[in-house]
Parts: C-alpha cells; structure tokens; sequence
C-alpha cells in the first residue's frame, strides 16, 4: 500500500486540502462553541484552526505522519486542560487526533489510497462519504451506552454530569450505585427471581422448541407451513396484545392451581411466569435451530438406524451433537429474551416474582436513581458476554460444516 | 437426565416445604404483599412499619409492589381476573375514594380496626376530617409545592417568596416544570390572575375561569416542561434544566437535605393531599386477617410519628404532631420542614376533593386539548 501513497499526487493546497480541513474543523468548533455557549464563534474559529492546521502541515513533508497526528493531539490537549482541567485535556486529545488524522489524511493524499486510479472526483467523494457515513451509523449505535456506563460511576444520586465528573476529579465518582445494586434486597431479590426464572424458561424453550424444529424440518409433516407459523407467532404479535392475553389466560389457570390443588400462591406465580417468558423464547429455539438443521446430512440418521441404534439413541447420538451450536445459540435468544422482558412479567408475575427489568422500569419512573444505571451497565456487560459466545459458536458450527461430507 | 431428575426433586421439596410453613400458622397469612410508591417514600415506611411489624411477628414476610401509580387499573384488572395478589394498597385520597366508589376497596370502621391514640381519644377522634372516605386510612399529609435553584436566581433580584414567581418570566427567566394535569396549576394560575383565594374554585367552576386559567397558563407555555413522575422535577433542577418547579415536598426535601442540592423551598400557595392505606375488597379470610393485624399497628400514634424521622410528610394522627422528633441519620429537627410548620403553612390550599371529582374529567379534557395546540 504505501509505494502507492507515493505514488499519489498531494492535492491543492489552497483549494482543495484548506477548504476540506477548516469544514472538518468548523464541526468540532461548533461543538465545543456548544459547550460555551458561544456556537458561532466556536463555528468561525474552528474553521480557522482546521485551515491553518492544514497550511502548517503541508509545510512539514520531513516528518512522519504519526509523529505529526499525536504532535497535534498533544497541542490540542494542552490547550484544552487550560479551559477544562484533565476533561479538557482528554477532550481536546480527543480532537486533536480526529483533526490531526483528517488534516494529514487529506493533504497528503491518503483519501485516494483505498479507491481504484481510474475513478472520478465525484466517485472518490462518494466512496469516502459512505465510509463516513458507516463510520457514524456505528457510533449512532454504541454512543448512548458510553453516558450509560460513565454516569453509572457518577458520585450523585441524578443522572447528571457533575462538573468533577467532567475533569476527571476522584471526588466525582464512586462505585456507590454498585453497592446499592448488589449490597441492597431490592435489587438483589429481582435478580434472584431472573435467574430463577430466566434460565428455567429456557430449558422448557429449548427442549420444545428444538423437537418442534425437527419434527417441522421432516417433510411429510401436513400442515407444516401454517404450524410454523402458528409457533413463531409470539414474536410477530405485538408484546402488550400477548401480555394482555397471557394475563387473563394464567389468571383462572392460577386460581385452579392454588385454590383446587391447594398450591403455594407465590410458587404458582413462578410457574405462570416462567410458561410465559416460554413461550416468548420458543420462537428464537425453533428459527435457529431449523436454519441449523438445513446444513445437516440425513444420511447420517440412515446410517445410524442401519447400524441397529434407535430412533432415542440416533437423536441423542448423532443428530444432537451436530446441531448443538444452532440450539445453544437458540437456547442463549430465549435466555436473553426472558431476562430482559418487561411487560410480560408486569402482566402476569406479581409483587413476588419482580425481575431485573421491572425493577429498573420502576425504578426509572419512581425515583431516578443511577443504581439503575449500574444495572444497566452490569446487564450490558453480560449481553455483551452471551452474544460473544454466541458468535463464537456460530464460527465453530461453520468450521465444522465446512469439513463435514455434504 | 440425572440433572434434570435431580431439579424436578428439588422443585418438589421445596414446593411441599413452603406449602407446610404456609399451613403451620394458624389463621393469619404468612406473608402480605404491600403496594406503594417506591422511592424514599417507600423506604420510610419500610423502616417505620414493616421492620418493626416483621421484628414482632417472626416468620411474616413482607413483599412490596411499586405500582400504586397504576394502583386503580391493576386493582381493577385483578378483579376482573378475580385474581387479587394485593393485601394493602397505598394510594392518594382521590384515588381511595374512587376505589371505594367502584367496590374494589374494603369499607373499614375506624374505632374497631385502627388503634385509639395513647391517651383515650378514638381513632375516629384523633384522624378527624382526613378520613376522607369510608375505606380509606389516612397515613400522611404532603403538599405539592415549588422549588427553586436558589444559584440561578438573576442577580439583582430577590429570592422568590410568592407563587407568582411561577408565572414571572421577565424577573425568573428560565424554564420551569409544572405536572402534566390541571389540578393545581389551574388554583395557582387564577391565583396569580388577580382572583381571590377565597374565589378559586367558584370562578375555576365557570368556563370562563377555565379560560382564564388557561390563558394565564398560556403566558408561559414555552417555558414549561411538564413532568408525570415525581422524581422528574428532582432530576430537572439538580441538571439545571429548569430554574423552578413544582414536585412533593418530601422530593425537595431529599434533593435539599439529603443530595446537597443548591435548591430552595417556596412553599407560598403549597396544596395539600393525603396518602394512605386501601384494603383490597374480597381477600380471603387469613389474609384480611393479617393485614388487620398489619394496619392495626402500622397506623398507630407512635409509628405514624416514627416515619417523619425518614421522611418530611407530616402524619396524619394528631396525637402523633408531638412525637415529630430528628431525622434518623442526619439527625436535624425535621418539624421546620413539615409541610404544617407554621412557618411553611402560612398560605395553603386544601385539595378540593369534592370540586375535582365533580369537574376532573371536562377540566382534564380541556386541560389535554390545550397542551395539544
């Protein structure tokens, strides 16, 4: 890649790489002019730095571009701890590098590395704007969970950036919201009743989902398409249309339970609850583990049953050990899906079974306190964990069909 | 499998343990749901009430519900779904009072199921006119009332002392936030108006006072943020977002005392309100038994008097005023921030019961239309 760099003609300087720079500049400008309340002069003034900027460092084609980005960086974060203290500084390093990176990005002709000689400006441009624009999709997605996650160390009972948050002072921050979350009966209690009924859910998911997948994956099943249908239902139908549903559906059938078969009234609630969340996972078990079973060789049940093993052992024996990562997969929807879900269990759970999720939906609306933030930090956390590993086991699965005879 | 044999035992065991704990006791249930508003509000009946009651009777197990906000729509899905998992609700009067109406609440009688005060007086005597309605045990007196970020004040200008600060944008600029109903902001707009106290309800009774409630409210539209949950205006001044706003005082006096917020109390024109226990109509027999029990003593002298070192709602015996002391951890003298400290009272409204169930749903669509111009 880099004897084409050099190969690259550095584009104007006056008017191409300026304009393109001080554009860039005036953006940041304009933020930090935000700040102060003074975005117009923040506008003018960025754009003024961005060009200068330019101007300075296509004077300096002896030095490394590294080099030039964190000289850059550095200047820009001195300045900023002049204004901002150690926020101003990491927010200015901050800027510093995305300038500097675009300012040598740009005047040094990099921009064109990436597209082939032959395309026109206007096609350059494109090219790079639709970087840009994937480059903001994905920071549009992640950016709200970074405020979740910092404010959740905040030193404060609001959900406000303090200014000793701001400069980075220890006095501004705490793991308080961390003690609460796990030192207190009120977040402990609903956390117990999640992984009581999260991962119960999920076995009764997984093994009726996972045989409903095989029985719809044979082909002389009648009524396969409309059975399929009818199962993956709970993840079409709005969620408060089934929560509704579900309410006066388990009412009477948890009446039955404790009144005719005279059954703990808070043991019945888990029950309810945990059929419920069933239900919603379902779905998740039969997509992935059917998109699984596509991939699998029905030769290997022939062989099987040819060399004397039952139907029970084949499945257990060979069949389940193939399509393991599609139900693991499915089993992780369905467990994620019940730990997260809201409505379901504020319909049809009472006070006893509160989780995670209604805890923190109460909690938001009740009293607007960063423990929730911790929680959600914490939830975040296991999320990002469980999806890791399903992905994983996505890449094993293709690793094995691509050695598998099919 | 061996797993799955091993889990399906254990469910089975404890199934039968808890089913056997529940049948050793006699004739009062073993455990009691309790619904109420979450927050500190809850905490400090927790620490006044449940602690205490759960101390006394060993083996009773407390769990609390935060959805009294929501408490009449589930009381009355519960119903329909002849399926009641609550023992004892927390609601405002209105809400009682509607409950009541509709049967979902238990008429009680004040003299047999609540406590006499420690020197002889009834109950019915010492809770006097709170008890507003047959089925309703009054707990608390609080007030809807303003604070105000005491470091945004302009310079030059004093300190707000009148509700009418509200509607001063020229010498209060910034934004305030009011709730999302007419009650109360409709009294305080006619208030600022020009009408008299004394005039507030028959003038807010007319269409034309409607009106001119509006239209006064109107002159600061653009600069109200209008909140529905009472922990917004907490979060709205701590940010700096509003310059004032209207919340429950017990809130400020958190977001003051506890948090350290620079935030002031402007209790000029404060409404007040009751809060307190509903019985749910139609619990089972050992069930009622033990929220008696519950209530009984939840709701006497002492307790009542016990939740004000948590929280700053005045409680609503009078044989309990005396008894106010100092807050239980920071242990200032709570009486100066009751909302009927002298100081505090020296101008308030009673919520009109009466005037807002006959006029609450015609104002509220009105109040609805005009937020939606």
């Amino acid at each position: 890649m880099s004897s084409v760099i050099v190969n690259v003609k550095r584009p104007d300087l006056l008017t191409f790489t300026m304009p393109f720079v001080a554009v860039f500049g005036a953006m940041f400008g304009f933020i930090t002019g935000n700040i102060f309340g003074a975005p117009s002069i923040g506008l003018i003034g960025g754009a003024i730095v961005g060009a200068v900027l330019a101007g300075i460092l296509a004077r300096m084609t002896k030095i490394n571009r590294r080099v030039k980005i964190w000289g850059i960086a550095i200047i820009f974060g001195l300045a900023g701890a002049v204004f901002g203290g150690l926020g101003g500084f990491f927010g200015g390093l901050l800027v510093g590098v995305s300038m500097g990176w675009f300012a040598t990005w740009v005047g040094t002709g990099k921009y064109r590395a990436g597209v082939p000689t032959y395309y026109t400006p206007g096609q350059v441009l494109w090219h790079n704007t639709f970087l840009f624009i994937c480059a903001f999709v994905f920071f549009f997605l992640i950016a709200p969970l970074i405020p979740v996650v910092w404010l959740s160390f905040n030193a404060e009972n609001f959900f406000t950036f303090t200014p000793e948050m701001l400069s980075f002072k220890a006095e501004g921050y705490s793991l308080k919201h961390y003690r609460d979350f796990l030192g207190t009966d009120e977040w402990m209690v609903p956390l117990k009743n999640s992984l009581i009924i999260a991962p119960i859910a999920t076995i009764i998911s997984v093994s009726l989902g996972t045989l409903a997948a095989i029985g719809l994956s044979q082909s002389h099943v009648p009524g396969r398409q409309t059975m399929m249908a009818i199962l993956i239902s709970p993840m079409i139908v709005p969620l408060i249309i089934s929560a509704t549903g579900m309410f006066f559906f388990y009412a009477p059938l948890g009446n039955w339970l404790e009144v005719t078969l005279g059954l703990n009234q808070s043991f019945v609630g888990y029950v309810k609850v945990i059929l419920a969340h069933a239900v919603l996972g379902i779905p998740f078990v039969i997509i992935t583990v059917t998109a699984t079973l596509v991939g699998f060789d029905k030769s290997l049940t022939r062989a099987a049953a040819n060399m004397g093993a039952n139907p029970v052992t084949t499945f257990f024996r060979v069949q389940m050990p193939l399509i393991l990562p599609g139900v693991i997969s499915g089993g992780l929807f369905a467990f994620i899906t019940s730990f997260d879900e809201v409505v379901v269990v504020l319909f049809v759970g009472s006070a006893r079974q509160q989780t995670l999720p209604w805890q923190m939906y109460t909690g938001l609306r009740e009293q607007i306190s960063p423990t929730i933030l911790a929680a959600a930090t914490i939830l975040v956390a296991v999320s990002i964990l469980l999806l890791l590993t399903v992905e994983l086991l996505r890449r094993r699965s293709e690793r094995l069909r691509g050695m598998s005879p099919t | 499998m061996k797993f799955i044999k091993t889990l399906s035992a254990t469910t089975m065991l404890a199934l039968v343990a808890t089913s056997g704990a529940a049948l050793a006791d006699d004739h009062m249930a073993s455990d009691m749901t309790l619904v109420s508003w979450g927050g500190a509000y809850q905490a400090s009946q927790i620490a006044a009430y449940a602690e205490p009651y759960t101390a006394m009777n060993e083996g009773v197990t407390i769990t609390w519900d935060e959805s009294s906000a929501e408490a009449v729509a589930k009381l009355r899905a519960m119903n329909e779904a002849k399926n009641v998992t609550w023992d004892l609700v927390d609601v405002v009067a209105a809400d009682a009072l509607r409950l009541c109406d509709e049967g979902l609440a238990m008429e009680i009688d004040p003299n047999e199921d609540l406590a006499a005060a420690p020197d002889g007086t009834s109950a019915e005597d010492d809770f006097g006119d709170l008890l507003v309605s047959e089925c309703f045990i009054p707990q608390i007196v609080y007030s809807t009332t303003v604070g105000y970020r005491s470091d945004m004040v302009p310079a030059g200008a004093a300190a707000p002392t009148d509700i009418c600060a509200l509607f001063d944008t020229k010498t209060y600029p910034g934004m305030r936030s009011l709730e999302k109903r007419p009650i109360n902001n409709m009294e305080w707009a006619l208030l600022c108006d020009g009408v008299a106290k004394e005039d507030v309800y028959d003038v807010l009774g007319t269409p034309e006072g409607q009106e001119q409630a509006l239209a006064k409210l109107g002159t600061i539209k653009d600069s109200v943020i209008w909140w529905s949950a009472g922990a917004d205006t907490p979060q709205l001044l701590a940010d700096g977002e509003v310059f004032m706003g209207s919340t429950y005082n017990g809130r400020l006096f958190s977001a003051i005392v506890e948090q350290g917020q620079p935030i002031s109390m402007l209790w000029d024109a404060q409404v007040f309100d009751l809060d307190g226990w509903i019985i749910p109509a139609g619990l089972p027999e050992d069930r009622l038994a033990r929220v008696k029990d519950f209530v009984k003593f939840a709701t006497d002298t002492q307790r009542l008097a016990d939740q004000s070192k948590y929280i700053s709602y005045g409680p609503a015996r009078a044989s309990s005023a005396p008894l106010v002391g100092k807050h239980a951890s920071l242990g200032i003298d709570m009486a100066p921030h009751m909302p009927t400290d002298p100081e505090n009272s020296k101008n308030t409204f009673l919520y009109n019961y009466e005037f807002w169930a006959d006029y609450r749903d015609d104002i509220d669509a009105k109040f609805q239309a005009w937020l939606a111009q």
